[in-house]
């Protein structure tokens, strides 16, 4: 197994490269979910955002 | 000519990372700016300074130095800090924090727990022991970067010291969050770069893949019989179950390491730093990718170096640093790398010093400035806040360089030796003092103020107490042991034919990490004294946990 011959180890390798796997498919799995409908504090912050964005420019 | 492009790139470097502290100053406005980077940073950007300030450089070089002593067996750190680190962490408490920290308006770790709990001790005492034990932690982390600094660009140690420790202060300083979000990020990059070509140009080195580790199997022979007595099996094998080095490696390094990071304050506050719960579940990629790519080739190499030296030179990586474990990765990688990689190499430790650092210092500052002078102390005024945690922040990175120089020239070689070793303490004692107390905080309506109260209380005093006198490493390093009980642990029996390891069943208790012993006596002490102590009012419980939209009903 790649030139590793004990079990433990090459364990220790296959899982360190699965587990960033699963975090991958986790990620892009969940990739919407827990989205919170938008407030009106959303409104408002995207508001004054814009606005300060604009007496900056 | 060599040096002057070394010296090019760097200053090149640095220059980038300014520009990237002066942009997060631009579009710092807020104080939730400042603290949070306006919970409005992007996931790929926090996953990336999330690990950027996980990984240090006693990850890459300390570490890396470890696998090259006890072999690949480190590798099962790789896996916890992935799957605990980064996932654990990000799917389970991302979600939870991200919304408390919302309801409570908290900016910081201190004050969510406060919050949480309605206790400005329990906010002020969090923030005391940052301010106190954070400054040993970054101070080891400078003083390894000054270190790499002066050997390379022919400065002194203390030009080093000032000059790295003043471009990490500008650019957190003025940047806040913002700033050290971008430059985590772009140091992220460098370190990934630096890190991938490590393992290539190594591979190519050493014949290939397999060719390596067949070659690093066949080594076996060569394990000096001492390590061998301890349980060494050669580096492509674990250490043998109940002995001395399957100890250190379980019960010490892995263990504190990877049960910290889910309690460490610079990491808790990127979850409050996102828009939306989602864009946790979106960084949960970018993270795991980042650790894989950095501790797991640190992790790989490590162990490869004695191959490159056995075959070079006859001798095994220890021997040729002259036991100095430290040593190792930086000597393999000038002594086998081309030249070129020196300088991404020497750009990859500095992106891993100052990503931690800057961290460090941002949450040392506004423990300071918001938690204990501006929360604690009771001083009004909002717009306070941003002057404070600068003023904090300044202090950190006074304190800490303080104690870089100090600590050496008070206490000798042990100054340097407390230095070295309290990124591990500092680790575990966030998991032992603050673990149990911020997972009760998400998760269990019945906690209680004593409870919690209790909970640090007694974590922190059963962490002290084992790793003062028990665990072998550092009792034997702050020398009470020795000094009052005549023995360097309490776990060593001494009798007139020898000294023997204090063991229960396969437990050797000299070698158990503090944080396992005081973890679970801080979990049983919330549980018990919140059983028996008042709870919080439903009201409390409805704005800590139910939607925003329910709580304004209530």
């Amino acid at each position: 197994m790649l030139g590793i011959p004990d079990k433990a180890v090459f364990l220790a390798y296959a899982l360190s490269v699965f587990s960033a796997l699963l975090c991958v498919l986790y990620g892009v799995a969940n990739w919407n979910k827990g989205d919170e409908p938008i407030q009106t504090e959303d409104v408002q912050w995207a508001k004054e955002e814009k606005e300060d964005i604009e007496e900056t420019l | 000519m060599e040096k002057i492009t070394l010296a090019a790139f760097v200053l090149a470097y640095l220059g980038i990372v300014l520009f990237l502290g002066w942009r997060g100053f631009r579009n710092t406005r807020t104080v939730t700016d400042y603290l949070l980077a306006g919970r409005r940073s992007h996931p790929w950007v926090m996953a990336l300074s999330y690990g950027a300030t996980f990984i240090s450089t006693s990850a890459i070089v300390g570490f890396g130095g470890v696998a090259a002593v006890y072999g690949m067996g480190l590798m099962w750190l790789t896996f916890t800090n992935i799957f605990i680190g980064i996932f654990i962490a990000f799917a389970f408490f991302g979600p939870p924090t991200r919304r408390l920290g919302l309801r409570l308006d908290a900016h910081t770790f201190p004050e969510l727990l406060g919050r949480r709990y309605r206790s400005r001790a329990i906010q002020s005492s969090s923030a005391a022991l940052i301010f106190l034990f954070m400054p040993l932690y970054a101070s080891a982390v400078l003083m390894s970067a000054a270190k790499f600094l002066s050997e390379h660009l022919g400065l002194s140690y203390q030009e080093a010291l000032y000059l790295f420790a003043g471009i990490v202060a500008v650019s957190v300083v003025l940047g806040g969050l913002k700033g050290v979000l971008y430059t985590d990020a772009f140091q992220a990059a460098v370190m990934t770069a630096g890190m991938v070509a490590l393992l290539l140009l190594s591979y190519y080195r050493l014949g290939g893949l397999t060719a390596a580790y067949k070659k690093l199997a066949a080594l076996h022979s060569a394990v000096p019989p001492r390590l061998t007595a301890l349980g060494h099996q050669g580096w492509t094998a674990f250490p043998a179950f109940g002995s001395v080095l399957w100890w250190t490696l379980v019960g010490s390094i892995m263990t504190g390491v990877s049960i910290g990071v889910l309690a460490q304050p610079q990491l808790v506050v990127r979850f409050m730093t996102v828009r939306r719960e989602s864009e946790l579940h979106r960084a949960i990629p970018i993270g795991a990718l980042f650790i894989l790519l950095t501790v797991g080739i640190a992790y790989l190499v490590g162990p490869l170096t004695n191959v490159f030296f056995h075959e070079t030179s006859d001798t095994l990586a220890l021997q040729r640093a002259g036991g100095d474990v430290e040593r190792i990765i930086p000597m393999y990688v000038t002594a086998a790398l081309p030249p070129f990689f020196s300088i991404l190499f020497l750009v990859t430790l500095l992106s891993a010093a100052m990503s931690t650092l800057s961290s460090q210092f941002h949450v040392i500052g506004t423990a300071l400035g918001r938690d204990l002078l501006e929360e604690g102390l009771g001083l009004p005024a909002r717009f306070r806040t941003l002057h404070l945690s600068r003023i904090g922040m300044v202090a950190a990175i006074l304190f800490a360089l303080l104690l870089g120089v100090e600590m050496e020239r008070i206490l000798g070689k042990t100054g340097t030796e407390i230095v070295a070793r309290s990124t591990a303490i500092f680790f575990g004692l966030c998991a032992s003092i603050f673990l149990p107390v911020y997972a009760a905080a998400l998760w269990c309506r019945s906690a209680t103020r004593a409870g919690a109260l209790t909970a640090m209380l007694v974590g922190a005093l059963s962490y002290v107490l084992w790793m003062l006198f028990m665990q072998e490493k550092t009792a034997a390093l702050f020398g009470l042991s020795q000094r009052w009980f005549g023995t360097r642990s309490l776990g060593i029996v001494i009798r007139p034919e020898g000294e023997s390891l204090l063991q229960t069943g396969p437990v050797l208790w000299t070698h158990v990490d503090a944080s396992l012993v005081a973890l679970p006596i801080a979990i049983l002490a919330i549980l018990l004294v919140s059983a028996f102590t008042p709870k919080f009012s439903p009201d409390h419980l409805a704005r800590c946990f139910s939607p925003p939209n329910q709580n304004s009903a209530a």
